[in-house]
């Protein structure tokens, strides 16, 4: 018997708007991340999958290191790295249908070569020559979102419509534990439950928003918890855990698909690099931590599972470092080429037809560079 | 679908009439925000439209504008026309995020591949006696914001040509509906509508031979009747109506400033950082050896919007123009 019945003769029952709209339990997280290598569960995955998560896994962190290379050597302007995070990005590539559409966030861009985006355009926006350098919907990413969390409503209204339109498609969304405290990642969670949309909602916990712990981000026993306020199912895995990030977004995205709704996945992981190059980590966290994470790499978690049930051997992960490789070489090639800018489009997409005023400011730009090109004798001076 | 038969001449009706319009012609247009729907919006602008084209197409949100805006963004990349309502100025604060980081923007972003097509209507502006934050002017913010175009009727021929011109726009528009104008009457016959008018031309409401007043929105009602009184003291008025501040026809303006060789801005956002300080550099720029005094900018005080019961001491009136308009006498040296 329920407090309210007990007290039924005092207090009218609260009209249905007042109930919550269902029961909660079902909508709480597992209790401890999910995890799938190691455990019983690694029998029932699909070793193509599990073949194909190692090779981007591989590849991805090649191509983190390469970018950070490549920030070294003044290439690039920033690159966030998402080394030790290659599970959460490739995992939340591979498990989208061509029809689907990512959202990623600035650490996200291995998550968008995975899908499939040119892996120097994926890097424009940390190169400075153009903010988005593919075109968002070739492979249905959207462009690398720099403010936090904004570009969830996106994912939203993308997802909406597309089922308004009655096409079937899912919006898988990207953001991280700093993220979460934005008001854009309430706003996008709400809206979504509402309309019951079909976009999946990935949170890469990565331990630090910079330098701030997770500790002093929130309050809520986990982020994956935030879900049921908004009455949707959370979900926590294992981030570094591909098999297991790939089946908990599987079933989510299967969920949306079917009409099911959102879902908010937490994926625990660990950033092993600063935040970026302009970012010192050993401000704020000890080196005890970091190697304790590394025990737990992705790459090791895959390789050990593959290599202990013979599905890999030395010439398979030999194989898997020599097309990472080549991806670098051509990476580290392409990027050492200065890209070819011209200024006058500074004013080609501001608009889909150029006021007068951007015509006349292009007109005085034209001149600058006619002036430049002439050198100091040809502009009469 | 029955058709809702409309009264004709207030420019509420004429907005009413301009998304209804734009919904039959093009199902791609969607209309969303809080209160929009069963309600018909706090004004009425939207009444009607959910009974007959649907929820899914007139659509009441949760309460939360960056939501509201930040889920269009998202709908107008899948090929969908929001149009979204802000129901109140001051209450389009939270979703100035989205508006400047990504509706702004995207076209640029993405190097033309993303243009973004959504009519952001801001109702705004004061005079009809709203409290605390129902009245602010914010066109300055939106002008400052580069990717935007910033549109405001004054009449309710605009009102209608406008928005369905500003609905059709593949950039994103803001829209901004002059609260106290809304139950202005014109005699606008909604059986025949206007001509969807290009957004980015100002008219010349009355023509003047002695200054222009340069305004827009809901000051373009009382630069009229300034221009009328002002004929007594012998001045010939010119009134400009911008309809457009982004893009801004910097030609039409010019042209009647050269003519009249005095320029006024009238308008009741704030002077200090507003559009007005623009709109006189420009002027000043172009027409420099023409003027025959300082441009002078009417303008709302420089303070947070009144309590309403001391707001028409805000907001520029008839005597506040005439008393600009007699300092165009201006004599080098005074």
């Amino acid at each position: 018997m329920t407090v309210m019945e007990q007290r039924g003769a005092y207090r009218p029952t609260p009209p249905p708007a007042w109930q919550p709209r269902t029961d909660p339990a079902p909508l709480l997280p597992d209790a401890r991340p999910y995890r799938v290598l190691g455990t019983e569960a690694a029998a029932k995955a699909d070793p193509e999958l599990l073949r194909r998560l190692y090779a981007e896994l591989v590849r991805g962190r090649r191509y983190n290191t390469q970018a950070t290379a490549l920030t070294k050597q003044g290439r690039l302007a920033v690159y966030p790295s998402s080394t030790g995070q290659e599970a959460c990005q490739v995992a939340a590539a591979l498990v989208l249908q061509e029809r689907d559409w990512l959202f990623p966030s600035y650490r996200d861009t291995l998550a968008a070569v995975a899908r499939g985006v040119d892996p120097v355009q994926a890097l424009t926006l940390l190169r400075g020559d153009w903010h988005t350098g593919y075109d968002p919907y070739e492979h249905r990413v959207a462009p690398l979102c720099t403010p936090l969390a904004t570009q969830l409503p996106h994912a939203v209204g993308l997802a909406h419509a597309a089922r308004l339109k009655g096409d079937d498609v899912v919006a898988l969304a990207l953001v991280g534990d700093g993220g979460t405290s934005e008001g854009d990642f309430h706003e996008a969670l709400n809206f979504a439950a509402v309309w019951q949309a079909p976009v999946v909602f990935l949170v890469q916990n990565n331990g630090f928003a910079i330098s701030v712990p997770l500790a002093k981000q929130t309050a809520a026993p986990s982020l994956a918890h935030k879900a049921v306020g908004y009455g949707m199912p959370g979900r926590l895995v294992d981030g570094n855990d591909a098999a297991a990030v790939h089946e908990v977004l599987a079933d989510a995205v299967a969920h949306a698909r079917e009409g099911g709704g959102p879902t908010l996945v937490e994926a625990v992981t660990y950033r092993l690099d600063a935040h970026t190059n302009a970012d010192d980590a050993t401000r704020y966290r000890a080196d005890a931590e970091v190697e304790a994470w590394r025990d737990h790499d992705p790459i090791v978690l895959l390789e050990r599972e593959l290599t202990d049930r013979g599905l890999l051997d030395q010439d398979g992960m030999r194989a898997a470092r020599e097309d990472a490789e080549a991806m670098a070489a051509d990476l580290r090639t392409r990027m050492n080429q200065d890209p070819a800018l011209d200024p006058r489009e500074l004013f080609a997409n501001v608009y889909a037809e150029p006021t007068s005023q951007l015509m006349e400011q292009e007109a005085q730009l034209r001149a600058e560079l006619d002036a430049e090109a002439a050198g100091p004798e040809g502009a009469g001076r | 679908m029955t058709t809702v038969a409309l009264k004709p001449a207030t420019m509420a009706q004429a907005l009413t009439r301009a998304l209804r319009d734009a919904m039959a012609a093009d199902a791609s247009v969607h209309v969303m925000g809080e209160d929009v729907g069963t309600l018909g919006g706090v004004f009425r602008v939207t009444d009607g439209l959910a009974k007959e084209f649907g929820d899914d197409r007139c659509t009441d949100t949760p309460l939360a504008e960056a939501g509201i805006l930040g889920t269009a963004v998202g709908m107008a990349m899948y090929g969908l026309r929001p149009v979204v309502e802000m129901q109140f100025d001051a209450f389009a604060y939270p979703a100035f995020e989205q508006l400047v980081s990504h509706v702004a923007r995207m076209r640029n972003r993405t190097r033309g591949a993303m243009p973004l097509p959504i009519t952001v209507r801001v109702p705004y502006g004061g005079g009809i006696g709203g409290v605390e934050h129902h009245s602010d002017s914010s066109e300055a913010y939106y002008m400052a914001t580069p990717g935007l175009h910033v549109v405001t009727p004054a009449t309710v021929a605009d009102a209608y040509g406008l928005l369905r011109a500003a609905i059709a726009s593949d950039d994103p528009v803001v829209f901004l509906e002059p609260k106290r104008l809304y139950w202005s009457k014109d005699t606008w016959n909604p059986e025949e509508p206007e001509a969807v008018e290009p957004i980015g031309r100002a008219v010349v409401r009355r023509p003047g031979r002695s200054a222009t007043l340069i305004t827009y929105g809901p000051s373009l009602p009382v630069c009229l009747e300034a221009a009328e009184a002002a004929r007594a003291e012998g001045w010939d008025l010119e009134v400009v109506d911008l309809r457009s501040l982004v893009p801004f026809d910097d030609a039409t303006v010019t042209a009647s400033v050269r003519r009249t060789g005095r320029a006024v801005v009238v308008h009741e956002s704030n002077g200090f950082g507003g559009p007005g300080g623009e709109i006189a550099a420009r002027v000043t720029e172009r027409c420099f050896h023409y003027l025959e005094a300082p441009v002078l900018r009417v303008a709302g005080f420089d303070i947070p919007y009144p309590p309403p019961m001391l707001e028409r001491h805000h907001l520029p009136g008839v005597d506040r123009i005439l008393d600009a308009v007699g300092r165009l006498q201006w004599e080098a040296g005074s």
